[in-house]
Protein backbone atom coordinates (compact mmCIF):
# COMPACT_ATOMS: atom_id res chain seq x y z
CA UNK A 1 0.00 0.00 0.00
CA UNK A 2 1.32 3.39 -0.97
CA UNK A 3 -0.36 5.48 1.69
CA UNK A 4 -0.85 4.67 5.34
CA UNK A 5 -4.31 3.62 6.40
CA UNK A 6 -5.97 6.72 7.88
CA UNK A 7 -8.61 5.70 10.41
CA UNK A 8 -10.27 9.10 10.28
CA UNK A 9 -10.91 9.12 6.56
CA UNK A 10 -14.36 8.38 5.18
CA UNK A 11 -14.69 7.86 1.45
CA UNK A 12 -16.31 10.77 -0.35
CA UNK A 13 -16.69 12.99 2.71
CA UNK A 14 -13.98 15.44 1.68
CA UNK A 15 -15.55 15.75 -1.77
CA UNK A 16 -18.99 16.51 -0.35
CA UNK A 17 -17.43 19.02 2.06
CA UNK A 18 -15.74 20.80 -0.85
CA UNK A 19 -19.02 20.86 -2.78
CA UNK A 20 -20.70 22.39 0.29
CA UNK A 21 -18.12 25.12 0.69
CA UNK A 22 -18.30 25.83 -3.04
CA UNK A 23 -22.12 25.94 -2.94
CA UNK A 24 -22.11 28.16 0.16
CA UNK A 25 -19.83 30.74 -1.39
CA UNK A 26 -20.78 30.69 -5.09
CA UNK A 27 -24.07 32.61 -4.61
CA UNK A 28 -22.51 35.12 -2.22
CA UNK A 29 -19.57 35.76 -4.55
CA UNK A 30 -21.91 36.14 -7.55
CA UNK A 31 -23.93 38.65 -5.59
CA UNK A 32 -20.83 40.68 -4.77
CA UNK A 33 -19.43 40.51 -8.31
CA UNK A 34 -22.65 41.82 -9.86
CA UNK A 35 -22.65 44.75 -7.45
CA UNK A 36 -19.79 46.06 -9.59
CA UNK A 37 -21.67 45.62 -12.87
CA UNK A 38 -21.72 48.70 -15.08
CA UNK A 39 -25.00 47.67 -16.73
CA UNK A 40 -28.40 47.82 -15.07
CA UNK A 41 -29.05 44.07 -15.19
CA UNK A 42 -28.24 41.54 -12.50
CA UNK A 43 -27.77 38.91 -15.22
CA UNK A 44 -25.74 40.49 -18.05
CA UNK A 45 -22.21 41.61 -17.27
CA UNK A 46 -21.23 44.93 -18.85
CA UNK A 47 -17.95 45.82 -17.22
CA UNK A 48 -16.72 47.09 -13.87
CA UNK A 49 -18.20 50.19 -12.28
CA UNK A 50 -18.96 51.62 -8.88
CA UNK A 51 -22.12 53.32 -10.12
CA UNK A 52 -24.52 51.21 -8.04
CA UNK A 53 -22.63 51.92 -4.82
CA UNK A 54 -22.77 55.58 -5.75
CA UNK A 55 -26.49 55.37 -6.51
CA UNK A 56 -27.27 53.59 -3.21
CA UNK A 57 -25.21 56.20 -1.36
CA UNK A 58 -27.36 58.93 -2.93
CA UNK A 59 -30.66 57.10 -2.41
CA UNK A 60 -32.36 58.84 0.48
CA UNK A 61 -34.52 55.83 1.30
CA UNK A 62 -31.42 53.64 1.62
CA UNK A 63 -29.58 56.18 3.74
CA UNK A 64 -32.60 56.72 6.01
CA UNK A 65 -33.15 52.97 6.38
CA UNK A 66 -29.46 52.48 7.23
CA UNK A 67 -29.53 55.19 9.87
CA UNK A 68 -32.72 53.72 11.34
CA UNK A 69 -31.16 50.23 11.35
CA UNK A 70 -28.11 51.53 13.19
CA UNK A 71 -30.21 53.44 15.74
CA UNK A 72 -32.39 50.44 16.55
CA UNK A 73 -29.53 47.92 16.63
CA UNK A 74 -27.30 50.11 18.80
CA UNK A 75 -30.01 50.70 21.38
CA UNK A 76 -31.13 47.05 21.31
CA UNK A 77 -27.56 45.73 21.57
CA UNK A 78 -26.53 48.02 24.44
CA UNK A 79 -29.72 47.62 26.49
CA UNK A 80 -29.99 43.86 25.96
CA UNK A 81 -26.32 43.38 26.88
CA UNK A 82 -26.68 45.38 30.10
CA UNK A 83 -29.80 43.54 31.27
CA UNK A 84 -28.38 40.18 30.08
CA UNK A 85 -25.19 40.79 32.07
CA UNK A 86 -27.25 41.49 35.17
CA UNK A 87 -29.36 38.41 34.55
CA UNK A 88 -26.25 36.28 33.97
CA UNK A 89 -24.77 37.47 37.26
CA UNK A 90 -28.04 36.55 38.96
CA UNK A 91 -28.23 33.05 37.51
CA UNK A 92 -24.67 31.71 37.63
CA UNK A 93 -22.41 30.37 40.36
CA UNK A 94 -25.23 30.04 42.82
CA UNK A 95 -26.89 27.33 44.78
CA UNK A 96 -30.15 26.37 43.08
CA UNK A 97 -32.88 28.64 44.43
CA UNK A 98 -36.63 28.73 43.79
CA UNK A 99 -37.29 30.25 40.39
CA UNK A 100 -33.85 29.61 38.89
CA UNK A 101 -35.08 27.08 36.31
CA UNK A 102 -37.99 29.37 35.53
CA UNK A 103 -35.55 32.20 34.83
CA UNK A 104 -33.51 30.09 32.39
CA UNK A 105 -36.63 29.09 30.50
CA UNK A 106 -37.97 32.62 30.51
CA UNK A 107 -34.79 34.24 29.26
CA UNK A 108 -34.45 31.70 26.45
CA UNK A 109 -38.14 31.84 25.54
CA UNK A 110 -37.67 34.10 22.47
CA UNK A 111 -35.42 31.38 20.98
CA UNK A 112 -38.07 28.66 21.29
CA UNK A 113 -40.93 30.38 19.49
CA UNK A 114 -40.92 30.71 15.68
CA UNK A 115 -40.13 34.29 14.73
CA UNK A 116 -43.33 34.73 12.73
CA UNK A 117 -45.42 33.93 15.82
CA UNK A 118 -43.56 36.48 17.95
CA UNK A 119 -43.96 38.94 15.07
CA UNK A 120 -47.78 38.67 14.87
CA UNK A 121 -48.00 38.69 18.67
CA UNK A 122 -46.14 41.99 18.73
CA UNK A 123 -48.22 43.31 15.84
CA UNK A 124 -51.40 42.75 17.85
CA UNK A 125 -49.96 44.06 21.11
CA UNK A 126 -48.28 47.18 19.73
CA UNK A 127 -51.16 48.12 17.43
CA UNK A 128 -53.37 48.33 20.54
CA UNK A 129 -50.81 50.47 22.38
CA UNK A 130 -50.38 52.70 19.32
CA UNK A 131 -54.11 53.46 19.41
CA UNK A 132 -54.12 54.09 23.17
CA UNK A 133 -51.05 56.27 23.36
CA UNK A 134 -50.86 57.76 19.88
CA UNK A 135 -47.09 57.21 19.95
CA UNK A 136 -45.78 55.51 16.80
CA UNK A 137 -42.05 56.16 16.95
CA UNK A 138 -39.09 53.79 16.79
CA UNK A 139 -39.55 52.86 20.47
CA UNK A 140 -41.61 49.76 19.68
CA UNK A 141 -38.94 48.42 17.37
CA UNK A 142 -36.28 49.12 19.96
CA UNK A 143 -38.16 47.28 22.71
CA UNK A 144 -38.98 44.33 20.42
CA UNK A 145 -35.37 44.04 19.22
CA UNK A 146 -34.06 44.29 22.78
CA UNK A 147 -36.31 41.41 23.86
CA UNK A 148 -35.17 38.93 21.21
CA UNK A 149 -31.52 39.99 21.57
CA UNK A 150 -31.44 39.24 25.32
CA UNK A 151 -30.89 35.44 24.98
CA UNK A 152 -28.13 35.99 22.41
CA UNK A 153 -26.31 38.42 24.69
CA UNK A 154 -26.99 36.23 27.74
CA UNK A 155 -25.45 32.99 26.40
CA UNK A 156 -21.80 34.07 25.90
CA UNK A 157 -21.82 36.13 29.12
CA UNK A 158 -23.13 33.19 31.14
CA UNK A 159 -20.60 30.85 29.53
CA UNK A 160 -17.80 33.22 30.48
CA UNK A 161 -19.06 33.57 34.06
CA UNK A 162 -19.35 29.84 34.54
CA UNK A 163 -15.72 29.30 33.55
CA UNK A 164 -14.51 32.05 35.86
CA UNK A 165 -12.52 31.38 38.98
CA UNK A 166 -14.50 32.32 42.06
CA UNK A 167 -11.44 32.41 44.37
CA UNK A 168 -10.33 35.77 42.97
CA UNK A 169 -13.48 37.42 44.26
CA UNK A 170 -13.13 35.72 47.62
CA UNK A 171 -9.54 36.98 47.75
CA UNK A 172 -10.79 40.49 47.01
CA UNK A 173 -13.31 40.19 49.84
CA UNK A 174 -10.53 39.00 52.16
CA UNK A 175 -8.65 42.17 51.28
CA UNK A 176 -11.62 44.22 52.54
CA UNK A 177 -13.06 45.10 49.14
CA UNK A 178 -16.74 45.92 49.24
CA UNK A 179 -18.91 43.69 46.99
CA UNK A 180 -19.23 46.56 44.52
CA UNK A 181 -15.47 47.18 44.49
CA UNK A 182 -14.80 43.47 44.01
CA UNK A 183 -17.17 43.46 41.09
CA UNK A 184 -15.69 46.57 39.49
CA UNK A 185 -12.02 45.68 39.97
CA UNK A 186 -12.11 41.88 39.68
CA UNK A 187 -15.27 40.38 38.18
CA UNK A 188 -16.00 42.98 35.54
CA UNK A 189 -12.55 43.05 33.88
CA UNK A 190 -12.58 39.23 33.71
CA UNK A 191 -16.10 39.23 32.32
CA UNK A 192 -15.44 41.93 29.74
CA UNK A 193 -14.63 39.67 26.74
CA UNK A 194 -17.91 37.82 27.31
CA UNK A 195 -19.83 41.08 27.48
CA UNK A 196 -18.18 42.28 24.28
CA UNK A 197 -19.05 39.02 22.52
CA UNK A 198 -22.64 39.27 23.72
CA UNK A 199 -22.85 42.87 22.56
CA UNK A 200 -21.66 41.98 19.07
CA UNK A 201 -23.95 38.97 18.76
CA UNK A 202 -26.91 41.09 19.83
CA UNK A 203 -25.95 43.80 17.36
CA UNK A 204 -25.69 41.42 14.37
CA UNK A 205 -28.92 39.63 15.32
CA UNK A 206 -30.79 42.92 15.55
CA UNK A 207 -29.24 44.30 12.35
CA UNK A 208 -30.27 41.16 10.42
CA UNK A 209 -33.84 40.96 11.62
CA UNK A 210 -36.49 41.10 8.91
CA UNK A 211 -39.64 39.37 10.12
CA UNK A 212 -40.30 41.03 13.48
CA UNK A 213 -39.35 44.47 12.11
CA UNK A 214 -41.65 44.00 9.10
CA UNK A 215 -44.63 43.36 11.39
CA UNK A 216 -43.89 45.88 14.13
CA UNK A 217 -42.82 48.93 12.10
CA UNK A 218 -45.20 51.80 11.42
CA UNK A 219 -45.43 53.38 7.98
CA UNK A 220 -42.16 54.88 6.74
CA UNK A 221 -40.05 53.05 9.33
CA UNK A 222 -38.15 50.75 7.01
CA UNK A 223 -34.87 49.34 8.22
CA UNK A 224 -32.28 48.20 5.69
CA UNK A 225 -33.54 44.57 5.58
CA UNK A 226 -37.24 45.51 5.28
CA UNK A 227 -36.37 48.07 2.60
CA UNK A 228 -34.59 45.31 0.65
CA UNK A 229 -37.51 42.91 1.12
CA UNK A 230 -39.80 45.59 -0.34
CA UNK A 231 -37.53 45.97 -3.35
CA UNK A 232 -37.87 42.31 -4.33
CA UNK A 233 -41.40 42.98 -5.51
CA UNK A 234 -40.12 45.44 -8.10
CA UNK A 235 -37.60 45.40 -10.89
CA UNK A 236 -34.33 44.53 -9.22
CA UNK A 237 -31.18 46.46 -10.19
CA UNK A 238 -27.62 45.84 -8.99
CA UNK A 239 -28.25 48.57 -6.42
CA UNK A 240 -29.57 45.81 -4.16
CA UNK A 241 -26.34 43.89 -4.77
CA UNK A 242 -24.33 46.95 -3.81
CA UNK A 243 -26.32 47.41 -0.58
CA UNK A 244 -25.98 43.69 0.19
CA UNK A 245 -22.22 43.85 -0.40
CA UNK A 246 -21.74 46.68 2.09
CA UNK A 247 -24.04 44.91 4.57
CA UNK A 248 -22.06 41.70 4.08
CA UNK A 249 -18.77 43.50 4.72
CA UNK A 250 -20.08 44.91 8.00
CA UNK A 251 -21.27 41.45 9.12
CA UNK A 252 -17.94 39.84 8.17
CA UNK A 253 -16.07 42.52 10.08
CA UNK A 254 -18.13 41.96 13.23
CA UNK A 255 -17.92 38.16 12.92
CA UNK A 256 -14.14 38.34 12.48
CA UNK A 257 -13.72 40.44 15.62
CA UNK A 258 -16.07 38.11 17.49
CA UNK A 259 -14.13 35.07 16.25
CA UNK A 260 -10.84 36.44 17.54
CA UNK A 261 -12.32 37.44 20.90
CA UNK A 262 -13.74 33.97 21.49
CA UNK A 263 -10.46 32.39 20.36
CA UNK A 264 -8.53 34.46 22.83
CA UNK A 265 -10.90 33.24 25.50
CA UNK A 266 -10.01 29.62 24.68
CA UNK A 267 -6.31 30.23 25.00
CA UNK A 268 -6.48 31.74 28.46
CA UNK B 1 -32.13 36.78 70.12
CA UNK B 2 -31.54 35.52 66.63
CA UNK B 3 -29.76 32.21 66.44
CA UNK B 4 -26.91 31.66 64.00
CA UNK B 5 -29.26 29.60 61.90
CA UNK B 6 -31.75 32.41 61.62
CA UNK B 7 -29.02 34.87 60.64
CA UNK B 8 -27.82 32.55 57.91
CA UNK B 9 -31.35 32.05 56.69
CA UNK B 10 -31.92 35.77 56.53
CA UNK B 11 -28.70 36.30 54.60
CA UNK B 12 -29.73 33.63 52.13
CA UNK B 13 -33.16 35.18 51.68
CA UNK B 14 -31.52 38.56 51.11
CA UNK B 15 -29.24 37.05 48.49
CA UNK B 16 -32.12 35.43 46.63
CA UNK B 17 -34.00 38.73 46.69
CA UNK B 18 -30.90 40.45 45.30
CA UNK B 19 -30.66 37.93 42.48
CA UNK B 20 -34.31 38.45 41.55
CA UNK B 21 -33.76 42.19 41.53
CA UNK B 22 -30.71 41.79 39.30
CA UNK B 23 -32.54 39.65 36.75
CA UNK B 24 -35.76 41.68 36.87
CA UNK B 25 -35.04 44.07 33.95
CA UNK B 26 -34.37 41.18 31.53
CA UNK B 27 -37.45 39.29 32.72
CA UNK B 28 -39.67 42.37 32.44
CA UNK B 29 -38.54 43.19 28.89
CA UNK B 30 -39.10 39.60 27.74
CA UNK B 31 -42.49 39.52 29.48
CA UNK B 32 -43.44 42.80 27.82
CA UNK B 33 -42.22 42.09 24.30
CA UNK B 34 -42.24 38.32 23.89
CA UNK B 35 -44.13 36.16 26.38
CA UNK B 36 -46.98 38.54 27.20
CA UNK B 37 -47.96 39.21 23.58
CA UNK B 38 -48.10 35.43 23.00
CA UNK B 39 -50.85 35.18 25.60
CA UNK B 40 -52.73 37.92 23.76
CA UNK B 41 -52.52 35.80 20.57
CA UNK B 42 -54.25 32.99 22.44
CA UNK B 43 -57.04 35.38 23.48
CA UNK B 44 -57.36 36.81 19.96
CA UNK B 45 -57.81 33.35 18.49
CA UNK B 46 -61.15 33.17 20.35
CA UNK B 47 -62.54 36.52 19.17
CA UNK B 48 -64.51 37.70 16.13
CA UNK B 49 -62.71 39.32 13.19
CA UNK B 50 -63.25 43.08 12.79
CA UNK B 51 -64.22 44.51 9.40
CA UNK B 52 -60.83 46.16 8.73
CA UNK B 53 -58.52 43.81 10.53
CA UNK B 54 -58.15 43.67 14.32
CA UNK B 55 -61.01 42.07 16.27
CA UNK B 56 -64.43 42.63 17.73
CA UNK B 57 -64.52 41.66 21.42
CA UNK B 58 -67.04 38.90 21.04
CA UNK B 59 -66.21 35.29 21.90
CA UNK B 60 -66.12 32.96 18.91
CA UNK B 61 -64.52 29.66 17.98
CA UNK B 62 -64.70 30.48 14.27
CA UNK B 63 -60.99 31.30 14.17
CA UNK B 64 -60.12 27.78 15.25
CA UNK B 65 -62.84 26.22 13.10
CA UNK B 66 -61.54 27.99 9.99
CA UNK B 67 -58.18 26.32 10.46
CA UNK B 68 -59.78 23.14 9.13
CA UNK B 69 -63.27 24.18 8.00
CA UNK B 70 -64.68 26.66 5.56
CA UNK B 71 -67.97 28.49 5.99
CA UNK B 72 -70.03 28.63 2.84
CA UNK B 73 -70.75 32.29 2.02
CA UNK B 74 -74.23 31.49 0.65
CA UNK B 75 -75.94 29.13 3.09
CA UNK B 76 -73.54 29.51 6.03
CA UNK B 77 -72.91 25.78 6.32
CA UNK B 78 -69.54 24.45 7.38
CA UNK B 79 -67.58 22.21 5.08
CA UNK B 80 -64.25 20.52 5.56
CA UNK B 81 -61.61 22.58 3.78
CA UNK B 82 -58.22 21.17 3.02
CA UNK B 83 -56.65 24.45 1.82
CA UNK B 84 -55.07 25.26 5.18
CA UNK B 85 -54.29 21.67 6.04
CA UNK B 86 -52.46 21.24 2.75
CA UNK B 87 -50.29 24.25 3.63
CA UNK B 88 -49.59 22.69 7.05
CA UNK B 89 -48.66 19.47 5.31
CA UNK B 90 -46.50 21.26 2.72
CA UNK B 91 -44.65 23.17 5.44
CA UNK B 92 -44.05 20.03 7.48
CA UNK B 93 -42.92 18.10 4.40
CA UNK B 94 -40.57 20.83 3.12
CA UNK B 95 -39.12 21.42 6.60
CA UNK B 96 -38.54 17.70 7.04
CA UNK B 97 -36.86 17.41 3.63
CA UNK B 98 -34.74 20.48 4.39
CA UNK B 99 -33.62 18.80 7.61
CA UNK B 100 -32.72 15.61 5.72
CA UNK B 101 -30.81 17.44 2.98
CA UNK B 102 -28.89 19.67 5.40
CA UNK B 103 -28.00 16.51 7.34
CA UNK B 104 -26.85 14.64 4.20
CA UNK B 105 -24.59 17.53 3.15
CA UNK B 106 -23.78 18.85 6.61
CA UNK B 107 -22.63 15.57 8.16
CA UNK B 108 -19.67 14.98 5.81
CA UNK B 109 -18.80 18.68 5.94
CA UNK B 110 -18.73 18.76 9.74
CA UNK B 111 -16.76 15.49 9.79
CA UNK B 112 -14.28 16.91 7.30
CA UNK B 113 -13.72 19.99 9.50
CA UNK B 114 -13.48 17.95 12.70
CA UNK B 115 -10.78 15.68 11.24
CA UNK B 116 -8.50 18.50 10.01
CA UNK B 117 -5.37 19.39 12.01
CA UNK B 118 -6.21 21.87 14.80
CA UNK B 119 -4.82 24.94 13.03
CA UNK B 120 -6.71 24.31 9.78
CA UNK B 121 -9.91 23.56 11.67
CA UNK B 122 -10.30 27.18 12.76
CA UNK B 123 -10.14 28.39 9.16
CA UNK B 124 -12.79 25.95 7.91
CA UNK B 125 -14.98 26.73 10.88
CA UNK B 126 -14.62 30.42 10.17
CA UNK B 127 -15.74 29.78 6.56
CA UNK B 128 -18.93 28.15 7.90
CA UNK B 129 -19.48 30.97 10.40
CA UNK B 130 -19.53 33.74 7.78
CA UNK B 131 -22.62 32.50 5.89
CA UNK B 132 -24.18 31.69 9.27
CA UNK B 133 -24.01 35.34 10.32
CA UNK B 134 -24.80 36.76 6.91
CA UNK B 135 -28.28 38.25 6.66
CA UNK B 136 -30.82 35.58 5.73
CA UNK B 137 -32.40 37.91 3.22
CA UNK B 138 -29.08 38.50 1.47
CA UNK B 139 -28.41 34.76 1.28
CA UNK B 140 -31.89 34.11 -0.08
CA UNK B 141 -31.35 36.81 -2.66
CA UNK B 142 -27.94 35.33 -3.53
CA UNK B 143 -29.32 31.83 -4.14
CA UNK B 144 -32.05 33.38 -6.26
CA UNK B 145 -29.38 34.84 -8.54
CA UNK B 146 -28.08 31.32 -9.09
CA UNK B 147 -31.37 29.56 -9.87
CA UNK B 148 -33.23 32.31 -11.75
CA UNK B 149 -34.07 31.81 -15.42
CA UNK B 150 -31.14 34.10 -16.30
CA UNK B 151 -29.09 32.77 -13.38
CA UNK B 152 -25.75 30.97 -13.42
CA UNK B 153 -27.15 27.43 -13.54
CA UNK B 154 -29.30 28.06 -16.59
CA UNK B 155 -26.65 30.19 -18.33
CA UNK B 156 -23.99 27.51 -17.89
CA UNK B 157 -26.32 24.71 -19.01
CA UNK B 158 -27.33 26.67 -22.14
CA UNK B 159 -23.71 27.58 -22.98
CA UNK B 160 -22.78 23.92 -22.68
CA UNK B 161 -25.62 23.04 -25.03
CA UNK B 162 -27.26 20.69 -22.53
CA UNK B 163 -30.54 22.61 -22.63
CA UNK B 164 -31.87 25.14 -25.14
CA UNK B 165 -34.53 26.75 -22.95
CA UNK B 166 -33.88 27.91 -19.38
CA UNK B 167 -35.36 25.54 -16.81
CA UNK B 168 -38.00 27.31 -14.72
CA UNK B 169 -36.82 26.73 -11.14
CA UNK B 170 -37.98 29.86 -9.36
CA UNK B 171 -41.39 29.81 -7.66
CA UNK B 172 -41.41 26.02 -7.39
CA UNK B 173 -41.07 23.66 -4.45
CA UNK B 174 -37.67 22.77 -5.86
CA UNK B 175 -36.50 26.39 -5.53
CA UNK B 176 -37.80 26.43 -1.98
CA UNK B 177 -35.96 23.20 -1.14
CA UNK B 178 -32.68 24.45 -2.62
CA UNK B 179 -33.07 27.83 -0.91
CA UNK B 180 -33.93 26.44 2.53
CA UNK B 181 -31.18 23.82 2.38
CA UNK B 182 -28.77 26.58 1.42
CA UNK B 183 -29.74 29.05 4.15
CA UNK B 184 -30.04 26.47 6.96
CA UNK B 185 -26.93 24.38 6.16
CA UNK B 186 -24.61 26.24 8.60
CA UNK B 187 -27.21 25.73 11.34
CA UNK B 188 -26.74 21.97 10.89
CA UNK B 189 -22.96 21.94 10.49
CA UNK B 190 -22.16 23.87 13.70
CA UNK B 191 -23.83 21.53 16.25
CA UNK B 192 -22.63 18.47 14.30
CA UNK B 193 -19.08 19.80 14.45
CA UNK B 194 -19.41 20.50 18.16
CA UNK B 195 -20.16 16.85 18.88
CA UNK B 196 -17.71 15.41 16.33
CA UNK B 197 -14.85 17.42 17.78
CA UNK B 198 -15.14 15.27 20.90
CA UNK B 199 -14.98 11.88 19.15
CA UNK B 200 -12.43 9.58 20.72
CA UNK B 201 -10.80 8.06 17.64
CA UNK B 202 -9.43 5.17 19.68
CA UNK B 203 -12.97 3.80 19.49
CA UNK B 204 -12.78 4.01 15.70
CA UNK B 205 -9.43 2.25 15.79
CA UNK B 206 -10.94 -0.46 17.96
CA UNK B 207 -13.68 -0.85 15.37
CA UNK B 208 -11.13 -1.46 12.63
CA UNK B 209 -9.24 -3.89 14.87
CA UNK B 210 -12.46 -5.87 15.10
CA UNK B 211 -12.51 -6.13 11.29
CA UNK B 212 -15.15 -3.49 10.62
CA UNK B 213 -14.92 -1.77 7.25
CA UNK B 214 -15.21 2.01 6.78
CA UNK B 215 -18.95 1.96 6.31
CA UNK B 216 -19.51 -0.24 9.35
CA UNK B 217 -17.33 2.06 11.46
CA UNK B 218 -19.34 5.04 10.27
CA UNK B 219 -22.66 3.38 10.98
CA UNK B 220 -21.86 1.52 14.18
CA UNK B 221 -19.28 3.78 15.85
CA UNK B 222 -19.24 7.36 14.52
CA UNK B 223 -22.97 7.98 14.01
CA UNK B 224 -23.96 6.71 17.49
CA UNK B 225 -21.22 8.89 19.03
CA UNK B 226 -22.42 12.08 17.33
CA UNK B 227 -26.13 11.41 17.80
CA UNK B 228 -26.62 14.38 20.19
CA UNK B 229 -25.23 16.64 17.48
CA UNK B 230 -27.52 15.10 14.86
CA UNK B 231 -30.57 15.62 17.07
CA UNK B 232 -29.57 19.18 18.01
CA UNK B 233 -28.83 20.14 14.39
CA UNK B 234 -32.10 18.64 13.17
CA UNK B 235 -34.15 20.57 15.69
CA UNK B 236 -32.22 23.78 14.95
CA UNK B 237 -33.05 23.43 11.24
CA UNK B 238 -36.57 22.01 11.50
CA UNK B 239 -38.05 24.70 13.78
CA UNK B 240 -37.06 27.82 11.84
CA UNK B 241 -37.83 26.01 8.56
CA UNK B 242 -41.37 25.30 9.76
CA UNK B 243 -41.98 28.97 10.51
CA UNK B 244 -39.98 30.23 7.51
CA UNK B 245 -41.32 33.46 6.09
CA UNK B 246 -38.62 35.25 4.10
CA UNK B 247 -37.32 32.36 1.97
CA UNK B 248 -40.77 31.17 0.75
CA UNK B 249 -41.80 34.76 0.08
CA UNK B 250 -38.77 35.46 -2.13
CA UNK B 251 -38.33 32.04 -3.75
CA UNK B 252 -41.74 30.42 -3.60
CA UNK B 253 -44.04 33.09 -4.99
CA UNK B 254 -47.70 33.31 -4.04
CA UNK B 255 -48.67 29.76 -5.01
CA UNK B 256 -46.00 28.03 -2.96
CA UNK B 257 -46.99 29.37 0.41
CA UNK B 258 -45.76 28.05 3.72
CA UNK B 259 -47.31 28.41 7.16
CA UNK B 260 -45.47 31.66 7.89
CA UNK B 261 -46.88 33.26 4.75
CA UNK B 262 -50.38 31.95 5.45
CA UNK B 263 -50.26 33.55 8.89
CA UNK B 264 -49.07 36.84 7.41
CA UNK B 265 -51.87 36.70 4.84
CA UNK B 266 -54.51 36.56 7.58
CA UNK B 267 -53.07 39.64 9.27
CA UNK B 268 -52.76 41.49 5.95
CA UNK B 269 -55.12 41.04 3.02
CA UNK B 270 -57.13 38.32 4.75
CA UNK B 271 -58.12 40.65 7.63
CA UNK B 272 -58.91 37.62 9.77
CA UNK B 273 -56.82 38.12 12.89
CA UNK B 274 -58.54 35.35 14.92
CA UNK B 275 -57.75 32.82 12.20
CA UNK B 276 -54.20 34.14 11.95
CA UNK B 277 -53.88 33.82 15.74
CA UNK B 278 -55.25 30.27 15.71
CA UNK B 279 -52.77 29.34 12.96
CA UNK B 280 -49.92 30.89 14.97
CA UNK B 281 -50.83 28.89 18.07
CA UNK B 282 -51.06 25.73 15.96
CA UNK B 283 -47.57 26.39 14.57
CA UNK B 284 -46.28 26.94 18.10
CA UNK B 285 -47.91 23.71 19.25
CA UNK B 286 -46.13 21.73 16.52
CA UNK B 287 -42.83 23.34 17.51
CA UNK B 288 -43.43 22.48 21.18
CA UNK B 289 -44.04 18.84 20.24
CA UNK B 290 -40.81 18.82 18.22
CA UNK B 291 -38.92 20.32 21.17
CA UNK B 292 -40.44 17.77 23.52
CA UNK B 293 -39.27 14.95 21.27
CA UNK B 294 -35.84 16.59 21.28
CA UNK B 295 -35.69 16.91 25.05
CA UNK B 296 -36.68 13.25 25.43
CA UNK B 297 -34.14 12.13 22.84
CA UNK B 298 -31.44 14.23 24.50
CA UNK B 299 -32.45 12.89 27.91
CA UNK B 300 -32.19 9.30 26.72
CA UNK B 301 -28.79 10.09 25.24
CA UNK B 302 -27.60 11.52 28.55
CA UNK B 303 -28.93 8.40 30.29
CA UNK B 304 -26.98 5.91 28.23
CA UNK B 305 -23.70 7.78 28.16
CA UNK B 306 -23.66 9.60 31.47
Amino acid sequence: MASRFDIRRQTGFATIAMICFFALYLPIITLVVYAFNAGSSIAIWEGVSLRWFYQAWNNNQVVDASIRSLQISSVAAVVSTIVATMAALATTRTKPYPGLGFKYAFINQPLMVPEIVTAVALLIFFSRIKIWTGYSGLGYLMVAHTAFCIPFAYLPIRARLENMDLTLEIAAADLYATPWKAFRRVTFPLLWPGILAGLMLAFVISLDDVVITEFVKSGGQDTLPTYMLGQFRRFITPEINAISTVFLLISILIVTVFFFISRKKDQE
Amino acid sequence: MASAEEVAEQAERREIRGRWLLSAPALIIILLAATGPLLIVVIYSFLTPGPYGDVVWKFSTDGWLSVVMQRDIFDDTLAFADAHLSIFWRSAKLSFLTTIFTLLFGFPTAYFIATRPARQRDIWLFLITIPFWTNLLIRTFAIQEVIRNEGIVNTVLIKLGIISQPIQMMFTDFALMVGMTYVYLPLMVLPLYASMEKIDFRLVEAGYDLYANRFQVLRRVIIPLVKPGIVAGSILVFIPALGAYVTPRVLGGTKNMMLGNLIELQFGQGRNWPLGSALSISLMAIVMVALLVYVRAAGRQGGTHG
